[in-house]
């Protein structure tokens, strides 16, 4: 017969999650100590400003945090979408969703389609520098009239001798003030539709291309976010990011990784809410003891804890399988729609249990609420999702 | 820069999840058309009968039963997922009572018998319940006490070489067909968590009464019992681990018991909600099925995107159970949203139905009954925030 000390077997050690194992804890470490030195303490006044310097960009790069997944030919790390996984939990703990938001728009959307789709010129020009944190890029798909409806984008590029003439404009394009490129959508079709269209790289500078508004918004402060205008901009040939009538494609195989970051975004972001909700419930007395000590309190946070663990193993599975190279469509859209919509309710119980503490901006409460809700919204919205998922299944 | 290879890649790569290798896949086949041959065609007619014994003698004689233990005692040598393709595949028998039935003598009275056991009491009860032959049921709540286990009044108290036993155990499932009972007793009212014991109580012995087979909601192809003892004598080698020990043996069971219900949860769902794509590709209204309506169509959105979550939970602390961790929290998580979210699946699913799903015909409401249980067996969801809660040190 078996006997136990405590009655129970020992218990093994806890190991850290598939996909990520003890080299991406390094990592974690790493980028945890800059979080918290050169981000976090000033999070809240970069949001009073409502703009990060590009100087952040410059320190990133310094410690190779921009070209995580990029080969060291053009000044990456040789890593790989794990190490961009590592990265985008970490900066979400730097209490500022519109600077992990205004990072992640150059690392997780601008730079990638150079990468993936970009010529040996393209990349020299645009992908060194971005990892180098000297120009930054932007993607600019949607329009005023355009959100998740992509066939329907009218910025059209006409053909002109030696390039193309852009008319149009684009909204809500995170890191779109301050873009040295911005990836943009373009219509090169009469017929428009899912075949008609292309990516240009528009340069900031270029004759007719302004920056028509700096938008602003619920939350993401610390993040800019711009509307474009494009009048009669002469983009050359060399700026045609792939191939022509192919955009399409782009924008599909972009948002797959963007949904990830964002689900993962959406992890790091409860398990911080949860952190501070416990922290203050086991401070905070009322009625003669720690309000986490009342039923009630305690079963909130098992709940915002259980939403949590549900989005991370949902979320982590999405990530095992994108990595592998299969397609995660359904996988990822699920990550998506289960962790934004799990990650506000959380933000609002972690509200809630920090009662009129949770109201004040000193706690950073209100501030996640607020940064988190653009979640069900941004990168496709719930219902897209739905949609996405629904028609997967032969509905 | 060829785009297509980009978007495109080749999806060659077969997907399966990183606990589970072919051999697994191999014992989900086997298992699965076992089911759906042997025991999906009998579900009805056990639901007013309740599932036979032959169905156990079966499975053993199948290997079924003993998956994870080793082949010494008859078992097939297999890893801790094994049993979590068996908790999955019996959700094809399209019986939540006969699932349960068997997962009861697989997953909660085996385990402790094969860890705390002697050698005496693994050849007397573990062998032949590997084979089948004989029945296990597992004794924790009573009329006054469930998931305060503290509660418990049931005594075994010493005298000379044996231990006699009173008290009462309700809710037990298998209780009327078993032929042994892992019993949790007090044998020291004073010690508090110390002070319990396990027994292994042949249900053949005198004085063992089995009062009545319970009636419920759901889950009636499994036979649930009230069970009295009175003056039950048992010798001292029938006590199952570590004298005062038996708190924390049987709280170490319920951790594997409730990983087991969560992948039930998962797989029960999945079955429902295929039956119910199924229909709403059939079911039209309005001039078209009723599937391809966005309301019905964000439903079943939401609900697959649920169950994964569920399973992806369940499987990543099954990893970490496999790997030797006593993950408390992390089950007691995967239980209690699994058991929800197999709720919340299967009154979806009858609302889909419609007037269909209202009728006995489709086997949706026996789902939605069945289904119901697992917010309160093996912990009510109440208990698992309350254990979650305290994890935190709340």
């Amino acid at each position: 017969m078996a006997t136990f000390a405590k009655g129970v077997p020992a218990a093994a050690p806890a190991r850290p999650l598939p996909p990520f194992g003890e080299e991406h804890e390094e990592l974690r470490a790493s980028i945890r100590r800059f979080v918290e030195n050169e981000l976090r303490p000033h999070a809240e006044g970069w949001e009073d400003e409502r703009w990060f310097p590009n100087e952040v960009f410059g320190k990133l790069a310094a410690n190779g945090f921009l070209g995580l997944k990029y080969p060291a030919e053009y000044g990456g790390e040789g890593g790989d979408h794990l190490h961009d996984a590592v990265l985008i939990e970490e900066l979400s703990r730097s209490g500022s969703g519109g600077l992990a938001a205004g990072i992640g728009a150059h690392v997780n959307i601008g730079t990638p389609p150079i990468f993936k789709f970009g010529t040996e010129d393209q990349k020299r020009r645009f992908l060194v520098p971005g990892i180098r944190g000297e120009k930054i890029a932007a993607l600019g798909i949607t329009e005023p009239g355009t959100g998740s409806d992509v066939a329907s984008i009218r910025t059209s590029a006409k053909r002109v001798d030696g390039g193309w003439v852009v008319n149009g404009s684009k909204a809500f394009i995170t890191g779109g003030v301050r873009a040295d490129v911005v990836v943009t959508a373009v219509k090169t079709n009469e017929e428009g539709g899912h075949g008609g269209l292309s990516f240009l790289l528009i340069e900031k500078g270029m004759d007719g291309f302004t920056v028509s508004r700096k938008l602003e918004k619920l939350g993401w402060h610390a993040s800019d976010t711009a509307e474009l205008a494009f009048q009669d901009v002469f983009v050359p040939e060399e700026n045609l990011l792939g191939e022509v009538d192919r955009g399409f494609y782009l924008i599909m195989a972009n948002f797959q990784w963007e949904r990830i970051a964002m689900a993962l975004g959406a992890v790091a972001a409860m398990a911080r809410l949860l952190e501070s909700s416990i922290a203050f419930a086991g401070e905070r007395e009322a009625f003669g003891r720690p309000i986490g000590n009342f039923q009630a309190i305690r079963h909130k946070v098992a709940t915002m804890a259980t939403k949590l663990e549900s989005s991370r193993a949902l979320t982590y599975h999405a990530l095992r399988l994108f990595h592998d190279g299969q397609d995660a469509i359904r996988e990822v859209s699920m990550a998506k729609l289960l962790s934004q919509r799990a990650a506000c309710e959380v933000a609002d119980e972690a509200m809630q249990i920090h009662g009129g503490a949770g109201y004040m901006k000193e706690y950073g409460i209100e501030r996640a609420a607020r940064d988190l809700r653009l979640g069900p919204i941004g990168g496709g919205t719930d219902e897209i999702m739905r949609e996405i998922l629904g028609r997967q299944m032969g509905l | 820069m060829a785009a297509d290879t980009v978007v495109k890649p080749d999806f060659q790569t077969k997907r399966k999840h990183f606990i589970f290798n072919e051999d697994h896949d191999r014992l989900r086949e086997s298992i699965g058309s076992f089911v759906e041959k042997e025991l999906a065609p009998h579900s009805e007619e056990w639901e007013e009968t309740t599932f036979p014994d032959s169905v156990i003698r079966r499975m053993g004689g199948l290997g079924f039963l003993g998956l994870s233990m080793p082949e010494k005692y008859g078992g097939q040598g297999g890893d801790y997922f094994s049993n979590l393709v068996l908790a999955e595949e019996m959700a094809k028998s399209n019986s939540g009572g006969l699932a349960m039935g068997v997962a009861v003598h697989t997953d909660m009275a085996m385990p402790p018998i094969h860890l705390f056991g002697t050698e005496e009491q693994k050849q007397e009860w573990l062998v032949p319940a590997i084979a089948g032959e004989k029945i296990l049921c597992l004794g924790i709540t009573e009329p006054d006490a469930g998931s305060d286990v503290a509660g418990i009044k049931t005594r075994a108290v010493r005298d000379g070489d044996d231990y006699v036993i009173n008290g009462s155990k309700t809710y037990i499932t298998n209780g009327h067909r078993a032929d042994v009972i892992v019993l949790v007793t007090k044998t020291d009212a004073d010690k508090g968590y110390d002070g319990f014991t396990l027994f292994l109580v042949p249900m053949d012995a005198p004085s063992v009464i089995r009062e009545k087979k319970l009636e419920k909601l759901g889950m009636h192809a499994s036979d649930t019992a009230l069970l009295a003892f009175q003056d039950v004598r048992v010798p001292a080698s029938a006590m199952l681990g570590q004298e005062g020990k038996g708190f924390y043996h049987i709280m170490w069971e319920l951790q594997g018991e409730r990983l087991i219900g969560a992948a039930g949860c998962v797989a029960g769902a999945q079955r429902c909600f295929d039956r119910t794509l199924e229909y709403a590709t059939e079911r039209t209204a309005f001039g078209r099925q009723i599937g391809k309506f966005q309301a019905i169509r964000h439903k079943f959105a939401d609900m697959a995107t649920k169950i994964e979550a569920g399973r992806q939970m369940t499987y990543t602390t099954a990893w970490r159970f496999a790997n030797g961790e006593y993950p408390v929290r992390e089950i007691s998580m995967a239980k209690l949203y699994t058991a929800q979210m197999a709720c919340e699946v299967t009154d979806e699913c009858l609302q889909i139905h419609g007037g269909a799903g209202y009728m006995k015909e489709y086997g949706i409401e026996r789902a939605w009954r069945d289904m119901r249980l697992n917010r309160i067996g093996a912990g009510t969801d109440e208990i698992l925030l309350d254990v979650i809660g305290r994890s935190y040190g709340l």
